[in-house]
């Protein structure tokens, strides 16, 4: 136990009433800790508002869900009624459902563009990977929050999206069947599969959720922020003034504060003129046949799901029987130059090739349908290894060969391009080119050993790149 | 907190046995708690009941037509063929993956209608109207000859909006699509000429 701090008897009762507390909670303690002595390097540019605005969004979407489950019915035969209950007949519903919607979204948006950042500058390396592993968690978390959460309107688009992924569960082999019935609770989406989205989707899930944000923050303040120089400014070397603290990094609060409300005040103008102007954002947001109570037995002529699903929705469409022969010679392809060109041991080699052969057989024995599957949760899995994937000398986009951005701008567009896919109805041009996508994002983060060492980095200078202002 | 160092000599190793075989019953009964909890998520004795058989009276239905029951919340389509329909089945077997419905045949067509019809009766026809691929609802395209999303050769049968797999009038999937089966056949049987029972047959 810490020493019982004594208070001049002169102090004022603020003072003496906040050494108190002091003395059985470390409150100014923590408010040291990580806001008026958080040290954050001074030179964050715009992309470090993004963490502050998910936090908002966060915390909108905890208070505007609190509202809307006071009205909301989840219950087969009454939730869609309930919903346009809300939308119609409590006041102010509309507004609050809205911003629900929006948003899910917005976290998304927000979401993305905070790990492009971490991407850019490259946040997620040594030793900062538990703050990307914890964030990539956040990140399993929001998606289930998004699609568990979308079958409560129980609209059309609500019933045959879920159908259609909890399906997707049944391809496994063996235990898939089972497993599709024991998340629906019933042989098809019914009451049973609405009650445990909305138990999971108010209460299951944020609570992770939570927990996971803290875990978050608590490892970020450990290791302290990154910048965009990809520089230490706590390292050995990293100058600091009489009081230890480093010379290249301010208080988080008042500074970052101040700074984040700037932020905070565009994000709202613009997430409130999206309630206000555009609540359905013309059919991305909120899909038009959502506004369909859900019918069993019709499936709507084209389903989709919402934009933030549709990249990896769009690799999974691009799994087909012929796609299948392309995977297969990029597992041989592998396992080639794992044999022949690497300097791995002997035994380590045929391991590989072992492991290669295992993999083809299983990739000709089972479906393409089971594979698409794979392909949608490898791409989410893939970003936990990004730290390891990693292995320039440099981590910031700043100082590495001119071709990296090049690079990252292709697989921003290939990311953009497989969103806008996952919305279209299948084509067979468009399966084609989210062919060509799937094979880019994933040939950019497994190659990426290999790539991020070739081409010759920039000086990284001692001190963060600062001007004042 | 005190940083004494552990005297080695003064571990009481028979309080460390029990502490470890304590903690392994314990860390047994957590793991036995999680099964009623896990359990809970199946479906209930009343989704069980649901799946019940339903009896289908089929006598208003006229050639060409089709119509929708529902069994265990799934639709079960109800076609009654023409006899041109039907005429048509057997000359479509090579555009089929599975025409004489061989791929997992327990599942998905009961040997009662392990024939070139899928049905009991040549001109009925009763399947399930859900996709083999994700489980969208097909839609019906009776109507033969060339139209959107369809090859110019159709002969009347049913198109996945979702991702496009056609199936034939006796339910059988298209090569080449993402369904990997056949529409599957409930189980039935026919209680009298017009009243069908769906969900149950004859060897139950």
């Amino acid at each position: 136990m810490a020493e019982y701090k004594e208070i001049s008897p002169n102090a004022s009762a603020g003072e003496k009433l906040l050494n108190w507390v002091d003395n059985r909670f470390p409150a100014s303690k923590l408010y040291k800790e990580h806001l008026s002595e958080y040290y954050a390097p001074k030179n964050f540019n715009f992309w470090y508002f993004f963490g502050s605005l998910a936090m908002l969004v966060l915390v909108i979407q905890i208070v505007t869900g609190i509202f809307l489950v006071m009205h909301y019915k989840p219950d087969a035969t009454l939730a869609f009624a309930s919903v346009e209950y809300i939308m119609r007949d409590v006041p102010w519903g509309w507004l609050v459902r809205y911003m629900h919607s929006t948003g899910a979204s917005a976290f998304f948006i927000v979401v993305y563009l905070h790990m492009f950042r971490g991407l850019l500058y490259g946040s997620y390396r040594k030793p900062r990977e538990l703050v990307w592993i914890f964030g990539c968690a956040i990140f399993l978390c929001l998606m289930a929050e998004a699609f568990m959460g979308y079958l409560l309107p129980w609209g059309q688009m609500s019933y045959w999206g879920a159908q259609v992924i909890v399906n997707l569960f049944s391809a496994i082999p063996f235990v898939g069947p089972d497993l599709a019935l024991l998340i629906r609770g019933d042989y098809v989406v019914s009451d049973a599969t609405l009650n445990r989205f909305f138990s999971f989707h108010v209460i299951a899930v944020p609570l992770v959720l939570l927990g996971l944000v803290a875990a978050h923050i608590i490892a970020l303040h450990e290791v302290g922020s990154n910048n965009p120089d990809g520089v230490e400014i706590k390292g050995p070397k990293a100058p600091r003034d009489a009081n230890g603290h480093p010379l290249d990094g301010i208080p988080f609060h008042p500074y970052y504060t101040v700074h984040d409300i700037l932020g905070v005040s565009v994000f709202l103008m613009v997430f409130t003129a999206v309630i206000f102007f555009a609540p359905e954002a013309g059919g991305y947001f909120l899909e038009y046949n959502n506004f369909i109570p859900a019918d069993p037995f019709k499936t709507p002529n084209h389903i989709a799901p919402v934009w933030y699903f549709t990249p990896f929705y769009s690799m999974l469409r691009a799994i087909t029987g012929e796609m299948m022969y392309a995977l297969i010679a990029c597992v041989a392809a592998g396992a080639f130059f794992g044999a022949v060109k690497s300097k791995l041991p002997g035994f380590l080699k045929a391991g590989v090739v072992g492991a290669a052969v295992v993999v083809i057989a299983l990739m000709l024995s089972i479906d393409a349908k089971f594979w698409g599957v794979v392909v949608m949760g490898g791409a989410v899995v893939i970003l936990f290894f990004l730290p390891w994937l990693d292995q320039s000398p440099v981590k910031s986009i700043r100082y590495r060969p001119s071709w990296h951005k090049y690079l990252y701008a292709v697989f921003v567009v290939v990311f953009v391009v497989l969103a806008y896919l996952g919305v279209q109805p299948p084509s067979p041009i468009g399966e084609r080119v989210s062919q060509v996508g799937t094979l880019f994002y994933f040939g950019f983060f497994l190659l990426m050993p290999w790539w991020s060492q070739i081409g010759e980095t920039k000086p990284v200078p001692d001190r963060v790149t600062f001007a004042a202002h | 907190m005190s940083d004494t160092p552990v005297d080695t000599q003064r571990i009481d190793s028979s309080k460390r046995t029990w502490l470890i075989a304590s903690t392994c019953a314990g860390a047994v009964g957590g793991v036995a708690t999680a099964v009623p909890f896990v359990s809970t998520l199946s479906p209930s004795e009343k989704a069980k009941a649901a799946g019940a058989a339903v009896e289908v009276d089929i006598s208003n239905l006229k050639p060409g037509e089709k119509m929708t029951a529902e069994w265990r919340g799934k639709p079960v389509w109800i076609v009654k063929r023409t006899p041109e329909m039907v005429a048509e089945l057997p000359k479509l077997d090579g555009q089929l993956a599975d025409p004489k419905s061989e791929r997992h045949p327990d599942e998905f067509t009961p040997e009662y209608a392990r024939n070139t019809t899928r049905s009991i009766k040549p001109e009925v026809l009763v399947v399930v109207g859900i996709c083999t691929h994700l489980g969208c609802s097909p839609s019906d395209k009776f109507t033969p000859g060339p139209q959107p999303s369809l090859p110019d050769n159709w002969e009347g049968g049913f198109l996945c909006p979702c991702h496009g797999s056609t199936f034939d009038l006796a339910g059988r999937v298209f090569k080449n699509k993402p369904a990997p089966d056949n529409l599957p056949v409930p189980p039935h049987m026919y209680l009298s000429d017009t009243r069908l029972l769906i969900g149950e047959d004859k060897k139950a």
